[in-house]
C-alpha cells in the first residue's frame, strides 16, 4: 500500500516536472477577454508566440455577463491578469480603483500604437484627465437601420436625416393603411441607450457640476425626451416589448421600419432576416436634430489595458501592440465581426465591398463618450431603463419622472462628491 | 482541579470545528454586520481612505428604497404561494407512494427525486426551453386544449408563477422523502382502529395523518420556508429579474448591489433585513403549529 502511493506521488510529480520544463524559460503572460471575442483571440496567440518564441500568452474567456464581477473581485483578491480587455465605459471604474496602468509613455515610444489612427470620439472614452489608460480594440456604435422598401412605399428614398424627417417619415408610414398596425419606430423601452443617445444628440449634458450633480431635467435632455415620447404616445412606437420576440422577424414583417441597433446586427440579419428581403434593407447614419448631418452617436466598443501591478509589462504591451496591427485587425474582424479601430483597416476590400458598412464609418467619426465617471454604468442601466419603461407605458408623467431621476441619480452620486470635497 | 481537565478536554473535542466555524462563519458574519452601517463600495475597495461610517443610512435608505419593496413583495408571492404549493404536492405524493396499492414504489421515489439532485443551473436553463414562447413544449401541450400560447417568462405577470412551477418541481422531491418516512412512522393499528370505527378516508387523514405529522411537518415548513426566501438562481439564470423587475427576489437584488454595482455596505444592510424577516417567519411558523397541537 505505501509502495503504492509512493509510486503515484513519484508519477504525479514527474507529470509536473514535465509541464514546467516546457515552459521554464518562457516568459507567461495572462490575457482576459469576454464574449465571443475571448473565444476567438486565442486563434490569434499562436501567430504571436510564433513571434516572439519566448513568450506564452494564456487567454482566458469570461462571459460578458459576469464580467464585470469577475474582474473586481479578481481586483480585491489580486489576480488580476497582465493585460485584460475592458468595455470603454469600465475604464474610468478601474481606474478609480487605480489598477490600470497609464499608456501615454508606452504609445509615445510605440512604432504601431498612435493616436491619429483612430476614431478621435473612440480615442478619447480612454483618456481621463488628459491621461490615456487603453487602447481601442474593436469600436462600436449605433447607427439607424431601416427598410428601404416600407419608406419608398410611403413615398421617400432616402433615409431621415433630420429628427422632424423621422417623425413625419413615422407618421407617413403608419397612415398607410397597409401598415396601420405596424409601429414604424421601435424604441425599445428596456434599453437605456436610445434615450442617453437622444439626449446627448441634443447637447444634453446629462451630468453637471463636475458629473457630480444629475442634469436630467434639465432643458435639452427633456426636449429630446419628450421627442421620443411622442412615439410613443401617437403609436408610433410600441410600448409592449412582447410584441417583437423575434426581432429579426419583425423587421421582416414590417412591425417597424426604423430600428438603432449595433453592427453586430449587421451579421445576424444577413443570417436570420427573411431571404427574399434582403434586399430591402440599409444602414444609414444617424439623423440629427438640426441640419448638422450626420447627428451624433454614443462612442462604444472595448479597450486593451495593462494590469499597473503586472510584473511583464513590457511583454503584455507587446501583446496589446500585436493585436492593434492593421494585419491582425482585419484578421479578427474576420473571424468574429467586431469592427475594428484601426482607421486603415477599414481601406480594405472587406469593408469597401460592405455596402452596409459605410454608414458605421461615417459615424464612427462622429461619436461622443458618456459621462466619464465609475458610477455611469449603474445609473444607465439600473435608474435610466427603469423611468423610460414607466414613462413610455404612461404610468408616469414625463416632468416627474424627470425629477425624480434626477434625485435618484444625485443619490448615487453623493460619495463622489464627498470625495471631491475632501481633495 | 476537575474543573480544568473538563475545559481542556472540551477545547480538545470542539477546538477544531469551534476554529473553524469562527473562521468561516462568525468572523465573516460579524465583518458583513458592521459593514451594513458603512458605505464600503468600490472606492473604498481602491482605498480605505474612502470608507465611511454611516450609521443607520443604509437601512433607512432601504426603507425608501421602491426597488427593495419589489424585491420583498416577489419573495413573500414566491414564499407564500410556492412554500404551500412545494409543501402540499410533495405530502400528496409521499402518500401516494406510501400507499399499499403502489408497484415500484423505489422507482417512483427515484423519478420524483432526481430534479432534487440535478444541478439547479441545469434546470434552469432545460425549463427555459420548455416556456420558450414559440417553440416550447408547455405551450405545445396547451395548444391542444386550445389555450396559449403564452409568453411565460416574458410577461410580468406570468413570470413569477413560471417560477414557482419550476421550483415547486424542482424541490418537492426532498421533501416527499422526508415525508416518506414520517408517514412510515405513523402506527398501522391507528388507522386500523378508526377503520373498525367505520371512519372514512378522509377523516383518518385529517385526525390521524396530519396530527400524526404535525413535528414532520414543522421541520419540512420551516426549512422550505427558509430556503424559498432564499430565491435567487432561478430568476437569475431564467429571467434576470425581469420582466419590469417582476422576477427579483430580495437574494437577486442583494447580488445585484453588492456584486454588480458592488455597494457592499448596502447589499449587507439588505442581507440583514433578509435575515430578519426570515427569523420572524420562522418564529411565527412555531408559534401557529404550536397552538394547533
Amino acid at each position: 500500500m505505501k509502495k503504492n502511493f509512493i509510486t503515484v506521488i513519484t508519477i504525479i510529480s514527474l507529470i509536473f516536472i514535465s509541464c514546467s520544463d516546457k515552459n521554464e524559460n518562457k516568459i507567461v503572460i495572462n490575457f482576459w477577454a469576454m464574449g465571443v471575442e475571448g473565444e476567438y483571440v486565442s486563434r490569434l496567440v499562436p501567430d504571436f508566440e510564433k513571434e516572439n518564441p519566448n513568450v506564452k500568452v494564456v487567454v482566458q474567456q469570461i462571459p460578458w455577463t459576469a464580467a464585470h464581477e469577475k474582474l473586481i473581485t479578481a481586483f480585491a483578491s489580486e489576480t488580476l491578469p497582465d493585460a485584460f480587455q475592458l468595455g470603454n465605459t469600465w475604464v474610468p471604474e478601474f481606474n478609480s480603483l487605480s489598477t490600470i496602468q497609464p499608456l501615454d509613455s508606452l504609445v509615445n515610444s510605440s512604432l504601431i500604437i498612435n493616436k491619429e489612427n483612430y476614431f478621435s470620439g473612440i480615442w478619447d472614452t480612454n483618456v481621463l484627465d488628459t491621461t490615456l489608460y487603453g487602447i481601442p480594440w474593436y469600436v462600436d456604435t449605433r447607427v439607424l437601420f431601416y427598410r428601404t422598401d416600407i419608406i419608398k412605399e410611403a413615398g421617400f428614398t432616402n433615409a431621415p436625416k433630420t429628427w422632424d424627417e423621422l417623425y413625419e417619415m413615422s407618421k407617413v408610414i403608419k397612415k398607410l393603411p397597409k401598415y396601420s398596425k405596424t409601429f414604424p419606430f421601435f424604441i425599445p423601452t428596456n434599453e437605456w441607450l436610445p434615450f442617453i443617445l437622444f439626449g446627448v444628440q441634443n447637447g444634453a449634458d446629462l451630468l453637471k457640476d463636475n458629473s457630480t450633480y444629475g442634469n436630467f431635467s434639465g432643458k435639452k435632455f427633456t426636449d429630446a425626451y419628450l421627442y421620443l415620447m411622442k412615439f410613443y404616445k401617437e403609436g408610433l412606437a410600441p410600448t409592449d416589448l412582447q410584441q417583437v420576440l423575434n426581432l429579426y422577424q419583425a423587421f421582416g414583417e414590417g412591425y417597424f421600419t426604423f430600428y438603432i441597433t449595433g453592427p453586430w446586427n449587421v451579421t445576424e440579419m444577413k443570417n436570420r432576416f427573411p431571404k427574399d428581403l434582403q434586399d430591402d434593407w440599409m444602414t444609414a447614419p444617424l439623423p440629427s436634430p438640426d441640419s448638422t448631418y450626420p447627428g451624433k452617436s454614443l462612442a462604444g466598443g472595448a479597450s486593451l489595458v495593462l494590469n499597473k501591478f503586472s510584473k511583464n509589462k513590457k511583454v503584455a504591451w507587446k501583446f496589446i501592440e500585436f493585436l492593434s496591427r492593421p494585419d491582425v485587425q482585419l484578421k479578427f474582424y474576420n473571424l468574429v465581426s467586431s469592427l475594428p479601430a484601426v482607421k486603415s483597416v477599414w481601406e480594405d476590400s472587406t469593408f469597401t465591398s460592405n455596402k452596409y458598412m459605410s454608414a458605421f464609418y461615417t459615424q464612427l467619426n462622429n461619436t461622443v463618450p458618456t459621462p466619464k465617471i465609475p458610477e455611469w454604468e449603474q445609473i444607465v442601466s439600473s435608474k435610466i431603463q427603469q423611468y423610460a419603461e414607466q414613462t413610455a407605458r404612461g404610468k408616469k408623467e414625463i416632468s416627474k419622472a424627470l425629477k425624480e431621476l434626477d434625485n435618484d441619480v444625485n443619490k448615487i452620486l453623493e460619495k463622489r462628491r464627498w470625495m471631491l470635497g475632501k481633495e | 482541579m476537575k474543573a480544568k481537565t473538563k475545559f481542556s478536554a472540551l477545547l480538545l473535542f470542539l477546538g477544531p470545528s469551534l476554529g473553524v466555524i469562527t473562521l468561516f462563519f462568525f468572523i465573516p458574519v460579524v465583518a458583513a454586520f458592521s459593514l451594513s452601517f458603512t458605505d464600503f463600495d468600490i472606492y473604498s475597495l481602491g482605498s480605505w481612505e474612502y470608507l465611511r461610517y454611516v450609521g443607520l443610512k443604509n437601512y433607512s435608505d432601504l426603507i425608501n428604497d421602491p426597488l427593495f419593496w419589489t424585491a420583498l413583495k416577489n419573495t413573500f408571492y414566491f414564499v407564500l404561494l410556492g412554500g404551500p404549493l412545494s409543501v402540499g404536492v410533495s405530502l400528496g405524493t409521499a402518500m401516494l407512494l406510501n400507499s399499499k396499492y403502489i408497484k415500484w414504489k423505489g422507482l417512483f421515489r427515484l423519478v420524483y427525486f432526481l430534479p432534487v439532485v440535478t444541478t439547479l443551473v441545469a434546470v434552469s436553463i432545460v425549463w427555459r426551453y420548455i416556456y420558450h414562447p414559440r417553440f416550447g413544449l408547455l405551450n405545445y401541450v396547451l395548444s391542444f386544449i386550445g389555450v396559449g400560447p403564452f409568453d411565460w417568462l416574458g410577461d410580468p405577470n406570468l413570470a413569477m408563477p413560471a417560477i414557482i412551477l419550476m421550483a415547486v418541481w424542482k424541490n418537492f422531491g426532498y421533501n416527499m422523502i422526508i415525508f416518506i418516512a414520517g408517514l412510515q412512522n405513523i402506527p398501522e393499528e391507528l388507522y386500523e382502529a378508526a377503520s373498525i370505527e367505520g371512519a372514512s378516508g378522509w377523516q383518518k387523514f385529517k385526525s390521524i395523518t396530519i396530527p400524526m405529522l404535525a413535528p414532520t411537518t414543522l421541520f419540512i415548513s420551516v426549512i422550505t420556508m427558509i430556503g424559498y426566501f432564499q430565491l435567487f438562481a432561478e430568476p437569475y439564470i431564467m429571467t434576470q429579474g425581469g420582466p419590469l423587475n417582476s422576477t427579483l427576489s430580495i437574494v437577486y437584488y442583494m447580488y445585484q448591489e453588492g456584486f454588480r454595482w458592488w455597494n457592499i455596505g448596502y447589499s449587507t444592510a439588505l442581507a440583514f433585513m433578509l435575515f430578519i424577516i426570515i427569523l420572524i417567519g420562522t418564529l411565527i411558523q412555531f408559534k401557529v403549529q404550536k397552538i394547533d397541537e
